[in-house]
């Protein structure tokens, strides 16, 4: 599956779903929308031309429900904070160290560029053009990421939209906004949360949410964890 | 182009309405991931490249582009690049019926084959130098946010070698050299800047010139 990424515009252009400002969604229910009905037409198509394999759409929901997504960036960002040497090819190479641990069909040019987070600098990730998203190593993007308050504020204003998430930074700390213009993906390396000293690589990897490798959160110890 | 997708330091889209990250869905509406294995099935085709896809979700109507979600633009430019590639006639669109032969994509040459040789010169820039992204408005298809136009960044690293997005939204492979900027906050947002904190844009070669020299 992760070979059909391949040229692909996977992590590319997701754009907003969220200018409802009634607060429903486009799935109005129980009678198919308009759009719907487009969808699977064009779908249907494609199908019946001989250009897609009837089960697709079964393979994709299978893969991004079941086996791409934010597990996979928190099972690199455990390893990283577990293995130093690891961490210093993932700053290097991001491509190359997630491959290592499986993590890749990396689109034919896409570079994965990890930024580290530490006390002098937390870094936040957007793509105000689009909605560029290192989708083969978190899944899709949620739907605030493609938003046009996140893609308009967060270059001028980060710390202002992190407060949104209940996320402070600290004032000597710089915030580097990454706009992801090109065919570069960026993840953030989260600081490893203080009192973690215990615990091993899977128990790191629970804590680390697709949030916090955008950028807009940081990772905790649920309260009582903390060994 | 000068587009509303362009939102980079836009006012007025209100606070950020973030799903709790736990309880959000990968998919919305069963629709969505239709859209979804249509885009990465066709992409396999290659007979257009991410910006000639990103140049037809741009050239949507600005309300449009504001109204619709995300899949639903992604849905709106397959349907025109499907067409306009002759994978299928606007008639099948519009009647939701198969009517040529079956395709076979194995016989589907690619009109969009990405990979390409390093430029032959080497880079104007080196890592340290402040550069000026020159100050232009072309309606063509381009990945400089209007943001950061006619502002200084200085030069972190060159990142490589990639298709200039202007040439490959319209089918033409130019490779040139990749820069990764940082800009300062005042230096893009002046007196109003909210804070000091950076933004990092990668900019191709032909989008920057030396400080001092404007275009």
């Amino acid at each position: 599956m992760a070979d059909e990424h391949a040229h692909g515009h996977d992590d590319h252009d997701h754009d907003d779903h969220d200018h409802d400002h009634d607060g429903h969604d486009h799935d109005h229910g129980d009678i198919p929308s308009e759009v719907a009905l487009r969808a699977k037409a064009l779908y249907s198509l494609l199908v019946d031309k001989g250009l897609l394999e009837p089960d697709s759409v079964d393979r994709i929901v299978e893969a991004y429900e079941e086996r791409i997504g934010p597990h996979l960036g928190a099972k690199v960002v455990a390893r990283a904070w577990v293995d130093d040497e690891y961490r210093r090819r993932l700053l290097e190479d991001g491509n190359a160290a997630a491959e290592e641990l499986g993590v890749g069909g990396w689109r034919h040019g896409a570079r994965l560029v990890v930024v580290e987070n530490d006390e002098d600098v937390h870094n936040v990730v957007v793509c105000t053009l689009c909605s560029c998203y290192p989708m083969q190593i978190l899944g899709p993007p949620p739907v605030w990421y493609k938003s046009a308050p996140y893609r308009s504020r967060v270059v001028m204003d980060p710390r202002g939209v992190l407060a949104e998430f209940g996320t402070a930074v600290p004032e000597g700390t710089e915030v580097r906004v990454w706009d992801s213009n090109s065919e570069v993906r960026y993840l953030v390396l989260p600081q490893r949360p203080a009192g973690t000293q215990d615990f091993d690589e899977d128990e790191l990897a629970a804590l680390v949410g697709r949030n916090a490798m955008i950028g807009v959160e940081v990772v905790k110890v649920p309260s009582g964890a903390a060994q | 182009m000068n587009g509303v997708h362009d939102l980079g330091g836009m006012h007025g889209f209100g606070p950020v309405a973030a799903e709790p990250e736990r309880e959000e869905p990968v998919f919305h509406a069963d629709w969505e991931p239709m859209v979804l294995s249509s885009m990465l099935g066709t992409t396999r085709l290659r007979q257009w490249n991410v910006d000639e896809f990103r140049r037809n979700i741009e050239q949507l109507p600005p309300v449009d582009y504001l109204r619709l979600s995300y899949y639903e633009k992604w849905l709106a430019a397959l349907e025109r690049l499907v067409v306009e590639h002759g994978l299928l006639t606007e008639q099948e669109l519009a009647t939701a019926t198969v009517q040529g032969p079956r395709l076979d994509p194995a016989q589907i040459p690619a009109a969009w084959v990405p990979s390409f040789d390093p430029p032959s010169s080497p880079p104007a820039f080196a890592a340290g130098e402040p550069v000026r992204v020159r100050n232009r408005h072309p309606h063509a298809h381009t990945r400089v946010p209007r943001y950061a136009r006619g502002h200084v960044g200085i030069v972190e690293r060159h990142v490589g070698g990639e298709p200039l997005p202007e040439d490959a939204s319209v089918g033409v492979l130019t490779v040139q050299h990749l820069y990764r900027v940082r800009f300062e906050a005042d230096e893009l947002w002046g007196e109003d800047a909210v804070g000091n904190d950076p933004v990092y844009l990668e900019l191709w070669e032909s989008y920057l010139e030396p400080v001092g020299e404007r275009a």
